[in-house]
């Protein structure tokens, strides 16, 4: 077994947590992000899916799904970046007996920054469970766990699984979730009901490509600056929503490929995303062997490749939908992983970008988080003279690979 | 007699460090033996059977050397003063 490392960050430190197919990590750093300590392996062994971080109400506790091929999978938790994790007796997290369901694996956690006791997570076979307890105990969402569609979703290549949730920040009871396959749902009654938004988004395997859902949804992202704002994914396809995801507008310009997994929001920044195209699902790697952050600023107008820092020959890689990340700060910190264990991270909102790690095992999630919570999250929404100054300079508009 | 369930390392830590457990009684199947084993040591449980009381994949349990997937599964019988493995299956990526 390897040794396990800790870190010890201080209030106002970021992290960055990185879950790959055989266990934890823990990054940190001090508000430049310039140098950071590794923490883990946490979880040694177990594909995790998923971390999160709450800082909610003066808390200071990292959750990650452990999953194991022989044991199950759980939620676990660490009030000390990892020192010691709480593993509960009973797995928390269960589907009842009368669903005839079995829990698969734990793809994503979200905790609502105005509901300091809720924490959302979303599972495979696709179901939500909600805890109000912070985490003690879990029910499924009966409205999206007993859905009509439900018998029609069919698994994607990594599952059928819930892979995203997005609460509205300004309604409590308005959240979108998103699935492969299935698509994007959105309720707007705290979760008794549910409904299919998928208008305008193509499922490009299946004879009517513009179904009421089905599609392949990869990953949708809020803008954190305009809350009906959405972005989107697709297996095949970049979108934007302005009505919270009732329509679906393509917004593939100036991209390689259309096709890709992780996509984020700018914390502040109105009209800004990232993304990494990958070049097609026959061929999940980035296209022409460069690896390439795509930045719009102008909500998909058009898109500007990030390349300063990163290897533009060979590099032949993979970003899965849920690492790619933000932090909170200014500029931000924007992080992603690669299946081939690579860690990048800029702290310039993307303008260059420096190995954090290689070498680790294959990521599958990155999250990123400050310390004690951040001022910098409620902190002025305008757009900073660097970003102006690329915004005028932004991307191409040459046409993107699709299908 | 009772009957000795074995369990592995990692199952230990949930089992107060014992990697074989004593089950009084004559419990008559698996099943049985089982149902004993989460009243000892609950946390066992969830990390070999899931949701539905079904033996999880990548698990096997062995009635001395019977593999009960190729027996009666959760209804093969016990005899008195059996030995019970718990053995994780050979597979992972």
């Amino acid at each position: 077994m390897p040794a396990v490392q800790h870190v010890s960050p201080k209030k106002g430190d970021v992290v960055v947590l990185v879950g790959t197919m055989k266990g934890a990590f823990v990054f940190s750093s001090d508000k430049s992000r310039k140098k950071w300590k590794v923490g883990g392996p946490y979880s040694i062994g177990s594909p995790v899916y998923t971390m999160a971080y709450d800082a909610r109400q003066g808390r200071n506790r990292l959750w990650w799904a452990q999953q194991s091929f022989r044991w199950g999978c759980t939620l676990v938790s660490s009030d000390n970046f990892g020192k010691t994790v709480t593993e509960p007796e009973a797995y928390s997290v269960k589907f009842p007996e009368d669903t005839g369901l079995t829990l698969k694996n734990i793809w994503q956690l979200n905790m609502p920054s105005d509901q300091p006791d809720t924490i959302y997570c979303g599972v495979e076979p696709s179901a939500l469970f909600v805890s109000r307890d912070a985490g003690k105990s879990w029910t499924p969402v009966e409205g999206l766990l007993k859905h009509p569609h439900r018998p029609k979703w069919t698994p994607g290549g990594g599952g059928q699984c819930l892979h995203t949730i997005v609460p509205h920040p300004k309604d409590k009871d308005r959240m979108s979730i998103a699935m492969s396959t299935g698509g994007v749902y959105r309720t707007n009654d705290g979760g008794v009901t549910w409904q299919a938004r998928n208008q305008g988004v193509r499922a490009q395997f299946m004879p009517d490509k513009y179904p009421e859902f089905g599609q392949c949804v990869h990953k949708i992202a809020r803008d954190p600056a305009n809350p009906d704002r959405l972005y989107l994914q697709n297996h095949w396809g970049l979108y934007r929503s302005d009505d919270d995801g009732d329509t679906w507008t393509d917004i593939a310009n100036g991209v390689p490929s259309d096709f890709g997994f992780g996509m984020v929001g700018h914390p502040r920044q109105a009209d800004t995303a990232y993304i990494v195209p990958i070049e097609s699902d026959e061929y999940r790697c980035t296209p022409e062997g460069k690896l390439r952050v795509y930045r719009t600023r102008n909500a998909g107008k058009s898109w500007e490749p990030l390349t300063r820092g990163l290897p533009q020959k060979d590099a032949l890689e993979t970003v899965l939908r849920d690492s790619l990340a933000a932090d909170s700060l200014d500029p931000a910190g924007i992080y992603f992983g690669t299946r081939s264990g690579h860690l990048y991270g800029s702290h310039d909102d993307g303008n260059s970008w420096q190995v954090i790690h290689a070498g680790l095992p294959a990521i599958v999630c990155v999250k990123a988080a400050v310390v004690g919570g951040d001022g910098a999250a409620s902190s002025s929404r305008k757009t900073s003279g660097a970003a102006k100054k690329a915004k005028a300079s932004s991307g191409t508009k040459s046409k993107a690979k699709r299908r | 007699m009772p009957v000795t369930v074995r369990i592995p390392n990692y199952l230990a830590g949930f089992a107060e460090g014992k990697s074989a457990i004593l089950v009084a009684g004559s419990p008559s199947d698996t099943r049985a033996v089982l149902e004993d084993l989460w009243r000892l040591h609950p946390a066992l449980r969830d990390r070999i059977v899931d949701e539905q009381g079904e033996v999880r994949q990548h698990i096997n349990i062995f009635v001395g050397n019977e593999c009960i997937r190729f027996a009666e599964g959760l209804a093969t019988a016990v005899p008195d003063g059996s030995e019970v493995m718990i053995v994780p299956a050979v597979s992972g990526g």
